[in-house]
């Protein structure tokens, strides 16, 4: 009798503790749910065309757009793109094909404890850096924080990614007498590539969501400009001077703002899969 | 002989040899460029770290007027804010990361996964966003007067609800920690291999003590996922501003505003007029870098050698 | 009789481990070569020697290795490779490239962007790899989405594109299917009127069938090396006669 309870109590233990961690999961898509309810229902109520072709309009006049904080935000990802991709792939690929040593080790830490490091504390650095020096904020001191907080992301990718192409296509490059340089940029790259691209969007999409790190770099910009030695206005930035931003109007604006940013980063990532949509499989 | 038994392919392609290199010296600029933000930020706060030196880490007044800067109620917002959000969010992420690796059917076990990805995906500013238009009056007309009104008696819920304060930073943070150790914690549970499972259900285990003994193998995987989560609401910067009140505050009251390192830089980085104040911050972020290195440094060796565990045997 | 590939003492390790122990032993030109010998005798790591195949995987050797008397163990790995091509045991055609790229693969990474100049050798390989008639329909087709024997045939068209004195198969058709494997076999008996053929192969009748000489190897060591037939037929050493009989390996 006692062994049998103890067998129902285990069995009755087992099915309560498993239906509480799905209850444990939906606890965790509700948030999800309500940000993005939120972000699209108030968003959209200012969504018009104005608001990607115009330019904000001064405190009390209602209307105007944010077009130049969308080229703004699109620019300062394209300038921390053409940092971190390169160092980004460039690294990745020391990883895998050279990397088997104690520096290799020690630099696939680090970009590790990198993507750990606050992207604001990467805004300060690139404030010493590039703003000090230049004595004013500029959509360059913005893309180079950028660039840096990308590198982590695309290095380790592009590491994983080459490491899953088979060691016999490698060989059978090599044994083709194609220098090993060649075989690695034609042959196991380009097998890998969708991955790696895969990466490079993930690096660009973060990015294009970053905030603190360009507060105090690329500032923000009231007026058009694309200058990359001028301070630039971004999506993120507005959202936030905007929802601290005592009217209302401003307010509405940065449920705009946000749901634009959240189309875009969705646009750049099908973007991304259309143009690594290649003919002949991967892997 | 024995010198004969050297090498022979000492003889190599000169692209080959380039191609090694130039990937090399990327990755030696990566290296260089963690060791030259740790200088640089050293250099930016050398006139803060001369002037105050550890007291700038004790001393409890954060003071720009009269150029006095001690971090304490600043560091002790930081790590009170990140402390509680791990407190709410580690029995949920082990919840949701147990259903994903060890319940869910893998029709569904996809979908869920993608979105709780979706959910580390959002800007932080977007959470901030969401925090002061729904977050943060719902707080104030719900949930502060119930819990001054239900548990009034303990300090931690006392005084006016205001809305924005420690607790709304740690609901905030703690929604937004979740998907980071739910997910790294879900992969640290894939990793135990099945046959572990099998000999638990065989043996007339059943599926929750099974679970336990697969949590057991993996607990310094989720310690590990757990740091990063820690670290990484250490850092976050724009939710936390945009809802925590920025003051340099020390109260028992999680209604009261409070501070973090990076809400103050954030804050007031473009308002520091003065060079001590600007090193000051500079210091402060400095203090972040480290700390944080420090949490990721241990928890990726955690993970790490989680991983490697069941790869080599 | 003229010598291709002459080798002189050549010992071959891993790290510490030493897996082929003084090999000497003489390659004829326009002649098959197989290897034969149970799994672990060294057999694949000798001819991933003769063209430094073996180093990228780790390994070291000492020795000389002679190509038309040119010390290989000496000169750029890569420059060897185009005069010694290999053929591997499983299929590895690059899946991110169509057949035609395939076959011009080594070709466009050695420098050669001509199209008008890599066409016709393109179609040359392909049907010198008895594989013409059956792809040159589909030529813009992924290499990786025709049979494993086509795609053998399509891995040593790549191979010949490169023009290679020498050509190194290292079980080409143990992953195949008898049909395909004839086809092979077919392959190599043509291909030696234009190049030296060395092939590792577990096969005796096979060996038997496609080679003129044959070497057995043992536990690292060249045991016996002579004309095929006579090796099939009364070995010199009791060990050659062991193996080939089944009663070991």
């Amino acid at each position: 009798m006692n062994s049998r309870f103890f067998h129902y109590r285990k069995k009755i233990t087992s099915m309560i503790m498993m239906s509480l961690t799905f209850a444990a999961t939906l606890a965790a898509i509700v948030p999800l749910i309500f940000i993005f309810y939120y972000t699209i229902s108030k968003g959209i109520t200012y969504l018009n065309l104005d608001f990607f072709i115009a330019m904000p309009k001064p405190v009390g006049e209602t209307g105007g757009g944010m077009a130049n904080a969308i080229v703004g935000t699109l620019m300062l990802i394209g300038i921390g793109g053409a940092i971190g991709v390169p160092v980004g792939i460039m690294t990745g690929t020391y990883l895998s094909e050279f990397g088997n040593n104690k520096f290799g080790f020690m630099v696939r830490f680090l970009t590790d404890v990198l993507s750990g490091v606050p992207s604001i504390v990467v805004g300060v650095v690139a404030y010493t850096m590039v703003v000090l020096p230049m004595k004013h904020f500029s959509a360059i001191a913005g893309g180079i924080a950028l660039g840096i907080l990308m590198i982590p992301t695309i290095t380790r990718t592009t590491e994983e990614m080459i490491k899953l192409v088979p060691h016999s296509l490698r060989e059978a490059g090599l044994a083709l007498g194609i220098p090993k340089w060649k075989t690695t940029l034609a042959i196991v790259i380009r097998s890998a590539w969708k991955g790696i691209a895969t990466g490079v969007l993930l690096g660009l999409s973060r990015a294009a969501g970053e905030t603190a790190p360009l507060l105090f770099t690329a500032l923000g910009n009231r007026f058009w400009s694309t200058s990359i030695g001028q301070p630039i206005a971004s999506l993120t930035v507005y959202i936030y001077d905007y929802a601290k931003s005592p009217f209302e109007d401003w307010n509405q604006q940065a449920w705009t703002a946000a749901l634009v940013l959240i189309l875009l980063i969705s646009i750049l990532s099908l973007v991304f899969r259309i143009i690594t949509r290649s003919k002949y499989k991967t892997n | 002989m024995k010198n004969k038994l050297k090498k022979i392919f000492s003889s190599r392609n000169l692209g080959d040899l380039i191609f090694e290199k130039l990937t090399l010296l990327f990755a030696v600029s990566v290296f260089l460029l963690v060791l030259l933000m740790g200088y640089e930020m050293y250099l930016g706060s050398k006139l803060s770290i001369d002037k105050f030196g550890w007291s700038f880490l004790v001393n409890s007044t954060w003071d720009p007027v009269q150029e006095i800067y001690g971090a304490l109620p600043i560091i002790y917002g930081t790590i009170v804010s990140s402390l509680l959000a791990l407190i709410i969010a580690l029995p949920l992420s082990i919840g949701v990361a147990i259903y994903l690796a060890e319940v869910a059917p893998p029709w569904l076990e996809k979908p869920l996964s993608f979105l709780v990805e979706l959910l580390a995906g959002i800007p932080s500013v977007i959470y901030g966003l969401w925090g002061i238009f729904v977050l943060v009056p719902w707080i104030r007309t719900d949930v502060e007067p119930y819990l001054s009104d239900k548990l009034g008696f303990l300090p931690f819920f006392r005084g006016a609800p205001y809305g924005f304060g420690l607790l709304a930073a740690v609901l905030i943070l703690s929604i937004m920690v979740l998907p980071i150790i739910s997910s790294i914690s879900r992969d640290v549970l894939k990793s135990v291999p099945r046959s572990q499972r099998e000999a638990a259900l065989a043996l007339g285990a059943t599926r929750w003590q099974s679970t336990m003994i697969v949590l057991r193998d993996a607990r310094s995987g989720i310690l590990g996922a757990t740091m990063l989560g820690l670290g990484r609401a250490i850092g976050e910067t724009m939710a936390v501003t945009m809802v925590i009140g920025n003051r340099a505050l020390i109260s028992p009251s999680l209604f009261d505003p409070s501070y973090t390192m990076a809400s103050v830089i954030a804050n007031e980085f473009t308002e520091a007029t003065s060079e001590m104040y600007l090193s000051a911050l500079i210091q402060l972020a400095l203090v972040l870098f480290v700390i944080t290195i420090i949490i990721n440094a241990f928890a990726r060796l955690l993970v790490w050698r989680m991983n490697r565990r069941w790869k080599t045997t | 009789m003229e010598i291709k590939l002459s080798i002189k003492n050549l010992d071959a390790y891993y790290g510490k481990n030493q897996v082929l122990k003084n090999i000497s032993l003489d390659i004829p030109k326009n002649k098959v070569v197989a290897i034969i010998g149970p799994s672990g005798c060294g057999k694949s790591t000798f001819l991933r020697s003769l063209n430094r195949m073996h180093e990228v995987v780790g390994g070291t050797i000492k020795g000389e290795i002679l190509l038309d008397g040119e010390d290989l163990t000496k000169t750029d790995p890569v420059l060897l490779r185009k005069r010694v091509g290999m053929v591997f045991q499983k299929p590895n055609p690059f899946p991110s490239m169509s057949i035609f790229n395939n076959v011009a693969a080594g070709l466009k990474l050695n420098g050669v962007r001509n199209k008008k100049q890599i066409t016709p050798i393109v179609e040359k390989c392909l049907r010198q790899a008895a594989l013409w008639e059956e792809v040159k329909n589909n030529l813009n087709d992924s290499g990786a989405n025709i049979s494993g024997g086509q795609q053998q045939r399509l891995c040593i068209a790549r191979t010949l594109a490169v023009n290679p004195e020498v050509i190194l198969m290292d079980e080409p058709a143990s992953a195949l299917d008898p049909i395909s494997t004839t086809k092979i076999e077919d392959l190599i008996f043509e291909l030696k009127k234009d190049y030296t053929i060395v092939i590792v192969t577990h096969n005796m009748q096979q060996a038997a069938r496609v080679s003129d000489y044959t070497a057995f190897f043992y536990m690292g060591e060249l045991i016996e090396f002579s004309d095929t037939k006579k090796m099939f037929t009364s070995p010199d050493k009791q060990q050659t006669e062991d193996y080939i009989r089944g009663r070991f390996g």
